[in-house]
């Protein structure tokens, strides 16, 4: 064993000393952006010249690790995310070296609960989901205090909901749709309860840990990163609720079926609007410091920026991508052109 | 005479519980038998469909107007026609009624993109052709190929269905009219990954499975042999040579991913070499595959009789002798089988390739070792994972092709075996 690995050390060195240059652009990330970027890289390389860019699907917070992890061609030139970069890993990314990024925004999403077709149909307030699935519930009316979630049932949650048990299939903690969820149900559902509106102020961070915390007893069963891979389960498991992208509900439409989040079914319309709660913004992010060595870089962002792709009309829109707004998406296409730095201030604001 | 009555009774019962054994066997091997059939034939019946795709006859156009941009007749111009445009006019002509931009958008779905690149490069190699109108098998996007393979898919509810009824309608008229035709899918066997069922291959996962393996078997095999020999032919017998045969063992027994973090914290994270190339899946894959050919080797040492090395011996060759002139060639087919299982369980292989970013979208059919590529178990994993219809047919394609490569190397594993193999 001593010999063979020495002898591997050996090769690899011999290859690695001369230098490899990369013609093709890498682009890692969140795996709900994965089906979009895949079209836009293909058409990308039948129309431009240029070499087909590679994507792998490895989760919002997997791609932005990797994306953070310095400037080089062994590092990847793009990465997706269904959620915004948060500063830490603005900083992460500048400890780096990689401090000249550009944000695009390219659409909007939103997240669907959803279970099989032959199960019951569901109207969810953002408070059940909260009180169904968050780790830590109020044990008082107002939400001063809480208590490790004692709920099994729906019913007891909410009284008019059926008295099946809670089984929710989602995705695990790397993935963007988790983020967005914890942020966009779980907490806003958080928010109903006066007390814990007023922790806020108080306390951020205990506020942050409890408010945004997916229980771990049992009833939420984390899936991977593989969206197909839920909706097969809820069509095995009639009983289950499934959390998932909007663009899997709409090609999968045979075999799952939609629960109203506060009144409102994801659809396309309510989406873009704004009216259906759980809902939140695509994204990718460019090392400007590639684009001038990595051949392709800009045209590809042209692409993914162009009205024909991402426009209200466009072939993404067909694909599941619910389009910004038209000055929304021009300021972007601009963004992507001059290659415009992200400013990490932006989001200390918030 | 009571003895004898006990020996009487006490035989039937031995004799019932060893019918009920067999039984058991039998059962054992019929349960066994029967899922791997289930499961053959469901990837079968699946997979055999992706085997084949669906063309619909058009008349086809090729407008001058719409292909000379600008008036010197340029070959850049036929570049950039819009020949998406030239295939929804050959479309209308067929449904001359239809007018409503909508509807028309949603007829020229019927024909997949790709033969939109395909007219291009027929009207470059014959410029002839602008003005003509010629009658084409195109291929029907995967929609349709769905629906076409799937005739029981017309009956469940539209909104359950991949195409609305007046989309159906306008695909039972093109058949009525005998305009649409299956053809063997050659798409499948020329072309790498793509976002359109109809257009997605395996090719592109072959080539890349094939230097992954070439890379492995380069660096796996004369390594493994040659610790194989040493440690059975040369090495004293002392603790350290027994320290090391343990964590052989051992190493073969280890999880496939471990070999995938190690590939990624040394060959990706030292030696900076580059993400999803084959040479660093096949580097990986090498390290996993060592302690098998290792074993092997050793194994099919062994079961040379010592009585050749001592006639060897005996007279007057040496140890180095000894081992390449009789030892080596005696064994080779035993090696030679080893290595084989070994490269079959490295082809079949897919989650220490996860850790070093082989599992990636690739459209471009590898052409080296330092492109980046998938290899055939990825490539499954991806189509499964993919929202489209259409690609439920090319996951069981590709696990048939998967399946036959490994029934053919493990094949020529028995083949070897019992040819050359020597019995003492």
């Amino acid at each position: 064993m001593k010999k063979s690995s020495l002898a591997i050390v050996a090769l690899a060195f011999a290859f690695s000393t001369e230098s490899i240059a990369r013609d093709q652009i890498k682009i890692v990330g969140s795996s709900t952006v994965y089906p979009f970027a895949t079209v836009v890289a293909e058409r990308f390389g039948k129309t431009s010249g240029f070499k087909t860019p590679v994507i792998e699907s490895t989760g919002s917070g997997g791609g932005l690790k990797l994306f953070c992890k310095g400037l080089g061609t062994e590092h990847p030139d793009i990465t997706n995310a269904s959620r915004r970069i948060k500063s830490k890993e603005v900083k992460k990314c500048s400890k780096n070296g990689v401090t000249d990024i550009t944000e695009i925004k390219v659409g909007f999403d939103g997240i669907a609960m959803a279970n099989a077709k032959s199960g019951p149909m569901l109207e969810l307030s953002l408070k059940d989901i909260y009180l169904a699935l968050a780790k830590d519930v109020p044990a008082d009316p107002e939400g001063n205090t809480v208590k490790p979630n004692p709920y099994k049932m729906w019913n007891e949650v909410n009284p008019a909901l059926p008295a099946a048990p809670i089984v929710v299939i989602g995705p695990p903690p790397t993935s963007g749709t988790r983020d967005a969820f914890n942020e966009l149900a779980i907490e806003r559902g958080c928010k109903k309860f006066p007390g814990r509106k007023a922790l806020k102020k108080k306390d951020k961070k205990l506020y942050k840990s409890q408010c945004r915390s997916v229980r771990e007893d049992g009833p939420y069963v984390e899936a991977g990163e593989n969206d197909n891979l839920i909706i097969e389960k809820l069509v095995a498991d009639p009983g289950a609720l499934g959390v998932f992208g909007y663009s899997f509900l709409d090609q999968n439409r045979d075999k799952v079926k939609a629960a109203k989040v506060d009144g409102v079914f994801p659809e396309f319309e309510a989406i873009s609007s704004g009216k259906y709660p759980v809902s939140r913004s695509l994204f990718f992010y460019i090392k400007n410091a590639h684009a001038s060595v990595i051949p392709g870089i800009k045209e590809y962002v042209r692409e993914f920026t162009s009205a024909k792709a991402i426009g209200s009309d466009g072939y993404l829109v067909s694909k599941g991508l619910i389009p910004l707004g038209e000055s929304e998406r021009a300021q972007f296409e601009k963004d992507g052109k001059n290659l415009a730095k992200f400013d990490g201030k932006v989001l200390n604001k918030k | 005479m009571n003895n004898l009555k006990k020996i009487e009774y006490s035989l039937k019962k031995r004799k019932r519980q060893e019918s009920r054994f067999k039984i058991y066997g039998l059962l054992g091997i019929a349960t066994a038998v029967s899922f791997l059939c289930i499961i053959l034939s469901s990837i079968f019946m699946e997979g055999k469909k992706a085997f084949l795709s669906t063309y619909i006859k058009l008349e086809v156009y090729f407008d001058p107007d719409i292909i000379y941009t600008s008036n010197d007749q340029k070959e850049e111009d036929i570049k950039f026609a819009n020949f998406q445009k030239i295939i929804k006019n050959s479309l209308n002509s067929f449904f001359p009624e239809i007018s409503d931009k909508g509807e028309l958008r949603k007829l020229s779905n019927f024909i997949s993109s790709s033969e939109e690149e395909n007219l291009m490069k027929l009207v470059l190699k014959n410029k002839q052709l602008v003005g003509q109108k010629i009658t084409l098998w195109l291929l029907a996007s995967s929609k349709i190929d769905v629906i076409n393979k799937n005739p029981d898919m017309e009956l469940i509810a539209e909104e359950d269905r991949l195409i609305s009824d007046l989309e159906l309608n306008w695909l039972n008229e093109i058949r009525s009219a005998n305009n649409i035709k299956s053809n063997f899918n050659k798409n499948f066997f020329v072309k790498a990954d793509s976002t359109e069922p109809e257009q997605a291959g395996i090719w592109g996962s072959l080539v890349g499975s094939f230097f992954t393996l070439f890379v492995t078997l380069i660096l796996s095999f004369p390594i493994a042999v040659a610790a194989g020999v040493f440690l059975e032919e040369l090495a004293p017998k002392n603790k350290f040579t027994d320290f090391i045969e343990v964590n052989i063992n051992n190493l073969a027994a280890v999880p496939s991913i471990i070999f995938g973090l190690l590939g990624l914290a040394i060959f990706l994270n030292v030696m900076h070499l580059p993400r999803s190339a084959p040479i660093v899946g096949g580097m990986v894959l090498a390290l996993m595959t060592l302690p098998t050919i290792i074993i092997a080797t050793r194994a099919s040492l062994k079961a040379v009789p010592p009585s050749i090395r001592e006639a060897a011996i005996g007279l007057g060759a040496t140890k180095f002798q000894t081992v390449t002139h009789h030892v080596l060639p005696l064994s080779l087919p035993g090696i030679l089988t080893g290595t084989i299982i070994g490269m079959s369980q490295a082809l079949g292989e897919s989650a220490p390739l996860l850790m070093i970013g082989m599992v990636a979208f690739i459209v471009d059919v590898p052409g080296s070792f330092l492109d980046s590529s998938t290899v055939l178990p990825v490539q499954i994993y991806l189509w499964k994972s993919t929202a489209a219809r259409g690609f439920v047919e090319l996951t069981a394609a590709g696990v048939m092709v998967l399946l036959s490569f490994l029934i053919l190397m493990n094949g020529i594993a028995v083949f070897i075996r019992q040819k050359f193999e020597k019995k003492w």
